[in-house]
Order: C-alpha cells, then sequence, then structure tokens
C-alpha cells in the first residue's frame, strides 16, 4: 500500500460525547466488520469499559475506505483512553497519528477533557478534525456548539460535519474529511527501524502483543528486534495489522503503518509503552521522544475479606498485571486486616476499575483501605523518605518538612455553579488561579488542589453540587509542603492500623468527628461498650461510644419449636464469622468501606 | 416407656393481636371436626402422658365438651399437671367449673397488661376490669393459676409493669410469664412505624431488670428466662422443654420431640383436619445432643453442668457479670439472659 493512502488517526471526546458510538458507525460504514457481529461498542470490549462508558485500554483497528475519489485508503484507527487518569497512554496513541476526530455533543458543547485531550493533541502537531455528534437530540445546538469551538478552541468548525453517531446520520461526511484533510505518514521506508509502541496486552498463546507504529524502516518475521528502552531481544513471530475482530498476519510492516508484533514475549514488563521498537543488527540512532516511565500515584491496601482467599487475590493481581503494567502491588500486613497488598495506580479511576475486575471478574470479596497518595517527608535528620502507607508515616517530632502533591485542575461549569464551585475548592484547600469565560454562560475554573483532597471523593461532590453539570480534569504538578498530621482511629482504646490515614492539620477536628460518628453507626452493639476514638500522635480528638449491647434474646420458644432457635443461633454464628476482630472489637467489612465515603 | 409431654394447638382466634405470629384463624366452627382429628392422633402416636399442655390461638373456645374428649382419649397418668390457656373476654364461671370437671388442673390466662390503653393498642378483646373480673373467677375455681405478662410495649412506662405485677400477686397467682415484646416478621405490628417508634432495646431491658427484681420480692422467684412462679408451681410442661425430654406436639404449627427426632406440622388447619394421621416434617433427626442440651438448660435459672472446654470458654462471660459458675454448675445471671443469643451463639455453636 502507498503511504500516501494511510491516515493514522484517533478519536477524542469528552466522556459519553459518542466516541465508542462513532467508531462502530465506521467500521459498519467501512463494512470491517460484518453487522451480525455488530455488537454495541465493538471497540471498548471489557465489560467494565462498556458499562461506564470509557475506555480503559487503547486498542486499534484498520479499515478500508473507497473516497468519493474514487480511490481506496486505509485507516488505521487508534481509539485512545479518555480519562486523566491514562493521559500518558493516550499521548503515546496521539504520537502514532496524524490527526484526531475531535468529537462535541451538539447539546453540551465542550467539557473539560474535550479542552484537555485538544490541547493534547495539538501539543502533538496533529490535524484536528472537529465534528458535532448527536444532532439528533431535541436539546441539539450545532450553531452554538461551532461557535464554541472557533471561540474556545481557535479551530475554524462552521463546516465541521453534523452528525448522529445514533443514527448513522452523515458519517461518511467524518471520513471524507479523515482522508481530504489528515494528513498521510511521512517517515523513510529506507531508513533503519524506529517504531513507537503505543499499547501492548497479554495473550496466553502468543505472549505479549505490542501495538506499534512504524516511524521508518520495516519489520519482517523472523526479525531480531530491540527494545530500546529496557533492552531486550526478541526474534519477531508476527507482524501483520489489526482487524476488528481478529489480528492478520500480513508477514510484515513498513513506515507508516499501523499494527502490531508478536515476539514470544513473556513478561508485559519488556514492552513498556512509550518505547521505540528497532532491529538489533541495524538499531536506529535515537529513541523516539516522549518515552517515561509510568509511576502510580494512588495507593490503597486491598485484603481478602476472607484471609482464606490471601492466595487467590495474589493471583488475579498478578493476572491483571499481565496487562496492565501501571498497576502494582506488594504484599503488605495489617494488625486490622490480616495479609494482603498495598496497590499503586494511575489515579483514581484506575483504583475503581482495579477493584471492580478483582471482584467481578475473579469474584473476590474485598476490603480496601482509604486512597492514599505519596508523601514526600523531610526528616530532622537529612533524609528524604516518601511514604505511601499511613501505617509508616513518621512521627511529628521527627519530621522537618512534609510534602504532598498537587494537581492542576480545570473545571468547566455552567455560570450558575461557580459560586458552589468556589466553596468545594476552598474546602478541599484549592488555591484559586483563574477563571475565564468561554461564552455567556460557560466557565473555566483552574485551581491547583492537593491530591489527597481529591482522591477520596471529589468527583461526586463536584457532580452533587452542580447537579452533574460540571466537568473536571486534572494534570500532577509537583510537591508542595503542607500542615499534614497522621489521624489514627482507636477501637476499644487500639489503634486499627487499616483506618489511619493523612490528613490536613486544619481538617483533621471535622474529618475525626466524622469519622468516628460512620464508625458507631456501622459498629454493631457488643456485649461491652466500645469506644471509637480519633487521636492525632496519642491525643484524642474525637470520640463515640457504641454503647453495650442489652438485649438479645429469645423470649419465648414457639410451639416447643428448638430447632428455630438452634438454627437462630447457629446464623448468628456464621453473621459473626462475616465480621473482623479487631482485638474484642468486632466489626462488620461495611464500616471499613463506610468510612471512604465520609461525604453521604 | 417413661412419660412424656403432650400439646395440643387449639388454633382459633376471635381476633389477632397484632405481635401474634402464632397460627390461629377465626372459624371455631369447625371444632368438633378439630377434636376428632386430634384425637385420632392422640390414638395414632400412642405414649402415656404426665402433663398436657392446650395452648393457642385460644383454647379456651373449645367447649368443655371438646376438651374432655380430647382429654379422655389420652393415657394420662394419675397426677399430671393438665394446663389451658385462656383469654379473659371467653372466661366465664360455667365454662370454667366445666373444664375443671374435664380434668383441667392449671389455667394459664392472658392478661397481658391491666393497662387499657396498652390492650387496645395490642388488639385484645378484654379491657382492665374483665381481666380483673376473668382473673377472679379462676382463682376461685382453679388452685394452680397462671398469667401472661408482656414486657417492654411499645412506649410503656416501667410503673405501668411495676402495677401490673403487683395486681397480679394481688390476686394470689402462683405463676408468671413475662415475655418481652419481640416483633415477628410479618405481623401487624413490624408495619406500624407509629409503634415501632416506641420500642427501645435499652428501656425494654430496664423493664425486664425491673420486673425480675420485683417479681422475687413479691415472692415469684424466676426460674427461665421469661418465667417466675411461687416455689413448686413451676410449670412441668414447659420445663420438659428446657430440660430436653420428649414430648408430643398435635395441630397445626405444633411441634415434637420423640427419640431422637424433632418434627414438625405444617400450618395448615384444613389438612391436618383431613389427614388420618398429621403430616410431619423433621426439623432435626440427631437431636438432644450435649449441645442442644445446654442451650436449653442454660435457659434456666438452675443452669446445667458444662464439660471444662465450656466453662473455660465462659470464663470471659462470667468475668463481665453476665454468668456465674458453681462447680461446674454455669448459670446466666439476669443480665446475662437478656443477651444470652450473642453470647450462646459464641460459647456453644
Amino acid at each position: 500500500m502507498d503511504k500516501s493512502n494511510i491516515r493514522n488517526f484517533c478519536i477524542i471526546a469528552h466522556i459519553d460525547h459518542g466516541k465508542s458510538t462513532l467508531a462502530d458507525r465506521i467500521l459498519e460504514l467501512t463494512k470491517t466488520v460484518a453487522l451480525r457481529d455488530m455488537e454495541d461498542q465493538l471497540l471498548d470490549n471489557m465489560d467494565i469499559e462498556r458499562e461506564r462508558g470509557i475506555t480503559i485500554k487503547a486498542r486499534a483497528v484498520r479499515l478500508l475506505y473507497t473516497a468519493d475519489d474514487g480511490q481506496e485508503y486505509v485507516l488505521n484507527l487508534i481509539d485512545t483512553p479518555g480519562h486523566v487518569d491514562f493521559n500518558y497512554e493516550v499521548s503515546r496513541s496521539l504520537a502514532a497519528c496524524e490527526g484526531a476526530i475531535l468529537i462535541v455533543d451538539a447539546s453540551q458543547g465542550i467539557e473539560a477533557q474535550t479542552l484537555a485531550n485538544t490541547y493534547l493533541a495539538l501539543e502533538h502537531d496533529l490535524e484536528i478534525v472537529p465534528v458535532i455528534n448527536k444532532i439528533d437530540l431535541p436539546s441539539a445546538d450545532p450553531e452554538r456548539v461551532c461557535h464554541e469551538i472557533e471561540n474556545v478552541i481557535g479551530i475554524p468548525a462552521l463546516d465541521a460535519p453534523r452528525i448522529s453517531a445514533k443514527t448513522g446520520q452523515n458519517i461518511r461526511a467524518v471520513l471524507e474529511r479523515v482522508v481530504a484533510d489528515i494528513p498521510a505518514p511521512k517517515g523513510d521506508a529506507d531508513a533503519p527501524l524506529k517504531a513507537l509502541i503505543f499499547d501492548s496486552i497479554y495473550d496466553p498463546y502468543k505472549g505479549v502483543i505490542i501495538y506499534v507504529r512504524i516511524t521508518d524502516g520495516k519489520v519482517k518475521i523472523g526479525d531480531r528486534i530491540r527494545l530500546m528502552a529496557t533492552g531486550a531481544e526478541f526474534d519477531v513471530v508476527e507482524a501483520g495489522y489489526m482487524g476488528a475482530v481478529d489480528l492478520v498476519n500480513a508477514g510484515e510492516l513498513h513506515a507508516g503503518e499501523v499494527g502490531y508484533i508478536t515476539a514470544s514475549i513473556k513478561s508485559i514488563g519488556d514492552t513498556k509503552v512509550g518505547d521505540t521498537v528497532t532491529l538489533a543488527d541495524a538499531p536506529c540512532d535515537e529513541a523516539l521522544p516522549g518515552y517515561r516511565e509510568v509511576n502510580p500515584m494512588v495507593f490503597s491496601g486491598i485484603y481478602p475479606a476472607d484471609g482464606a482467599h490471601y492466595g487467590d487475590l495474589r493471583e488475579a493481581l498478578e493476572k491483571l498485571q499481565l496487562n496492565d503494567a501501571s498497576l502494582s502491588f506488594e504484599p503488605e500486613t495489617s494488625a486490622a486486616l490480616g495479609f494482603g497488598f498495598r496497590c499503586g495506580f494511575l489515579g483514581l479511576l484506575h483504583m475503581e476499575i482495579i477493584e471492580e475486575r478483582l471482584e467481578r471478574e475473579y469474584n473476590l470479596d474485598l476490603i480496601t483501605t482509604a486512597p492514599s497518595v505519596i508523601y514526600k517527608i523531610r526528616l530532622t535528620n537529612g533524609d528524604t523518605v516518601y511514604i505511601d502507607n499511613p501505617s509508616n508515616y513518621p512521627e511529628n517530632t521527627l519530621i522537618a518538612e512534609a510534602c504532598e502533591p498537587v494537581v492542576k485542575a480545570s473545571i468547566l461549569t455552567p455560570k450558575e455553579y461557580v459560586g458552589n464551585i468556589m466553596d468545594l475548592c476552598i474546602d478541599r484547600r484549592g488555591t484559586f488561579k483563574d477563571m475565564t469565560y468561554l461564552d455567556e454562560d460557560r466557565v473555566e475554573m483552574h485551581y491547583v488542589l492537593p491530591l489527597n483532597e481529591i482522591v477520596y471523593d471529589f468527583f461526586d461532590a463536584l457532580k452533587s453540587r452542580t447537579r452533574g453539570y460540571a466537568s473536571f480534569d486534572y494534570e500532577l504538578s509537583g510537591y508542595e509542603p503542607g500542615k499534614l498530621v497522621k489521624l489514627d482511629v482507636l477501637l476499644n482504646g487500639e489503634v486499627v492500623d487499616a483506618l489511619s490515614f493523612i490528613v490536613s492539620e486544619e481538617k483533621a477536628y471535622p474529618r475525626a468527628r466524622k469519622i468516628t460518628e460512620k464508625l458507631k453507626e456501622h459498629i454493631p452493639r457488643q456485649l461491652f461498650e466500645v469506644p471509637v476514638q480519633a487521636a492525632i500522635g496519642g491525643k484524642i480528638i474525637a470520640r463515640e461510644t457504641v454503647k453495650a449491647m442489652r438485649k438479645d434474646v429469645l423470649a419465648k420458644c414457639y410451639g416447643g419449636d428448638i430447632s428455630r432457635k438452634k438454627k437462630l443461633l447457629e446464623k448468628q454464628k456464621e453473621g459473626k464469622k462475616r465480621m473482623r476482630q479487631l482485638g474484642s472489637v468486632e466489626v462488620p467489612q461495611e464500616a471499613f468501606m463506610a468510612v471512604l465515603k465520609l461525604d453521604e | 416407656m417413661s412419660s412424656r409431654g403432650l400439646y395440643i394447638h387449639i388454633p382459633f382466634c376471635r381476633r389477632k393481636c397484632i405481635y401474634c405470629d402464632f397460627y390461629s384463624l377465626a372459624d371455631e366452627g369447625v371444632q368438633d371436626e378439630y377434636t376428632a382429628a386430634v384425637i385420632r392422633n392422640i390414638r395414632h402416636f400412642g405414649g402415656c402422658f404426665d402433663t398436657v399442655y392446650f395452648g393457642g390461638g385460644t383454647p379456651s373456645l373449645m367447649s368443655p365438651e371438646n376438651i374432655a374428649r380430647i382429654l379422655d382419649s389420652a393415657d394420662i397418668v394419675s397426677g399430671a399437671e393438665i394446663s389451658m390457656e385462656a383469654n379473659p373476654d371467653s372466661v366465664t364461671h360455667e365454662k370454667m367449673c366445666a373444664y375443671k370437671s374435664a380434668g383441667v388442673n392449671r389455667v394459664s390466662l392472658g392478661i397481658q397488661s391491666f393497662d387499657d390503653g396498652e390492650l387496645s393498642m395490642l388488639s385484645r378483646l378484654h379491657d382492665g376490669r374483665g381481666a380483673r373480673a376473668a382473673l377472679s373467677a379462676v382463682r376461685g375455681i382453679f388452685d394452680n393459676v397462671s398469667a401472661d405478662l408482656m414486657l417492654g410495649l411499645p412506649f410503656q412506662k416501667p410503673s405501668t409493669v411495676s402495677d401490673n405485677i403487683d395486681i397480679l400477686s394481688g390476686f394470689g397467682v402462683q405463676h408468671i410469664s413475662a415475655y418481652m415484646l419481640k416483633v415477628e416478621e410479618g405481623t401487624e405490628l413490624s408495619r406500624r412505624e407509629d409503634l415501632l417508634s416506641g420500642i427501645d432495646d435499652d428501656v425494654q431491658a430496664d423493664i425486664y431488670e425491673g420486673a425480675v427484681e420485683q417479681l422475687s420480692q413479691r415472692g415469684y422467684p424466676q426460674y427461665e428466662i421469661s418465667n417466675f412462679a411461687r416455689p413448686g408451681f413451676e410449670c412441668r410442661h414447659n420445663l420438659k422443654y428446657w430440660h430436653c425430654e420428649e414430648y408430643l406436639g398435635i395441630g397445626p404449627a405444633a411441634h415434637s420431640f420423640i427419640g431422637k427426632r424433632r418434627f414438625g406440622v405444617r400450618g395448615d388447619i384444613r389438612s391436618f383436619m383431613a389427614s388420618p394421621v398429621m403430616e410431619t416434617f423433621t426439623t432435626d433427626d440427631n437431636a438432644g445432643g450435649e449441645t442442644e442440651r445446654m442451650m436449653l438448660a442454660l435457659r434456666l435459672n438452675e443452669g446445667c453442668d458444662v464439660p471444662p472446654d465450656v466453662a473455660q470458654r465462659a470464663g470471659r462471660y462470667i468475668d463481665a457479670g453476665f454468668m456465674t459458675i458453681d462447680g461446674t454448675r454455669l448459670r446466666f445471671t439476669v443480665k446475662g439472659m437478656l443477651v444470652s443469643n450473642e453470647i450462646l451463639s459464641s460459647l456453644l455453636m
């Protein structure tokens, strides 16, 4: 295939603006997949993705399209994750493209992720093809949205295709714009191989499958390749492209093409997204720019509800890690929860997805601890330590300076909610940066916020204060010093390590009150009175009491039905097994969950 | 063969009380047919009995003739305790005399309270005056009389309970059953938000502890979680349950324990009357073991002898004042009885 007839592009959109639906329509139109094989939203092939309407892992597909000019084009559609947690993966996917379709919802207009992803695409010099979607909705106002795109993003949009991905209206116009506006790939087919890894997945039969964009040169079966960041070398077993349902082993890939390589690679850790593939015996001079290691930002302890399932949990995490190199975990022990794992995630969504997959796909019942970020602590002896587990937080007297990670947050909202959002951001220790009107109605606000203030429930709080209208995006922005303290929770006088967390000094008191109230609500009355306390460095700052149980008795036995009484006691015994015994106190799993939802 | 207890369920009630989940229905017109079915089953199962208990429902809705027929059909040892539950609204002097002639020698009156407000809240058919009249009639005829009281009713004042106990002891009854109200699923009470809001575990526990204390002062020491009696007047039939002794239960929703088998009868009067022999279902075919024996006996103030491992596990409850131990004999304290489910489920199960 002539390079000039190749188009490599992706679709960027705010969540729910119709990215997956448009991708489906394009697959249909190009007959890449027979209609009878269509499942709604084909590119998102994990259940969770489909339910949440988000794309977790990038996928790519090759389409053949005969354009109005009579020529046949190869269209490589690279699907990108839409969420900030996967920002780096997005940036690598963008680097594999020459252009991007920008979908904007005809009634909602530009949202926070629309902007974030567009800026990212512009950074990679991509040609943007704006598309107005959902014009079939009664509330659609494509005219206003076109102006918004021109004014806010500054790209021409008045002649942007106006489509309905749902009904299939005007999809062909989108592909015509892709062919006409997005440049063909450049690159020297005779230069040494230089290919970008933009994704990789583990396949139990083929080993790791790496998704690549060939920038220069070519690769074929039998070639010995080198992955430049890790230095690992492998012999190519397959090289080809991605059909919608199957990989097609074409035997070789050339400059400008998007495809896959397998090479009996056992570990996904060897194939880092962003790395450069070259030939071992004829390497290129330098790797492609932009590669970096991805580090987890949010940490949480994950424990099996039933300690007997520790082995199952480890196995499940190992399997998930095969396909997700950004998930990290190591064993940890909690006095309260027993044996479990400290897991690291790219962000909150990533954490939720992993927890959900563990529970759903591996049928595990889990207890998770409050999410924590990495604190950077300068000790009085001059050392600097990084703490991702509140249990390991040093005593206050040993700390010279404590720093916490902060993010730059961008919030888009209808103007009537500006006050609510300011209140929320002040409450979350945010620093106001600026605010601009996108149009008469909509405002973009910028804040610097401590990451630890958004890992709990910021997104939910934002949604509830803006009736769901505000959108939110963030990027990490280094460390800032903060007045931080470790808050311990004591049950019956004993610290429960799994409930400790780090909090800013000013918020310690309200948080302590809230957490003790929540625990009191969720811990059932026991034979003994149970004090529930919160403390900073041994000083109690909040207390509630779970009163002693006074009455739990069967006053009467129905007509001599002794078996019923016996079963009742047996059931009661079973109920106890689902509780965690912390010292002399029995704590139900829900109590651990409840403290994660303090805003309710 | 040693003597068993005989329980006969009389499933008729003129009106359902809001807290009751016992099997009953309003149609007492079938009582002759019902009596015939009871007698068929007594003959079928056989055995000899040293206690008989007519429970309900409302046994006093049965005619004295039917009660007599049933008693005549059973092999009852001389000196047996023959109890019958009665509701104050269906008590008359003549009827009570006739029951006595039929063989009944102990009457348990469903008084529940003397407070008119509480009685109407519970949908009882009698009022305080009716309760006193019935008591006085029954006391004049029987010299072994028991009365039921309810503790912990919605919005109940401790003083009401204390007055009720004084009235009962004033009548000189021999036995008092004082049951703490329990909200059973499916009852009208369980749907009555207005009343549920007036039920509180702590208040119930206080009322119970107060009642146990007061009853003891009036000469009714506690012998079981909900039962109090003048010495020598403990209910022998009910003691069979707690002593893990055999009993035959006849009637819909009745339960039996014979051999190692515990079994029940479905709560359906039609099929009970239609079958030549009542159909039973086994609830436990290896009953009467050590655990069960302790579970039952620990309801009694006399407690029971326990093996060393149980005594050792009970240590923490003894230290905290929920139990006492004397040699190998373990007992609940009053405070412990109140939370006995919680303790037994850890101690024995």
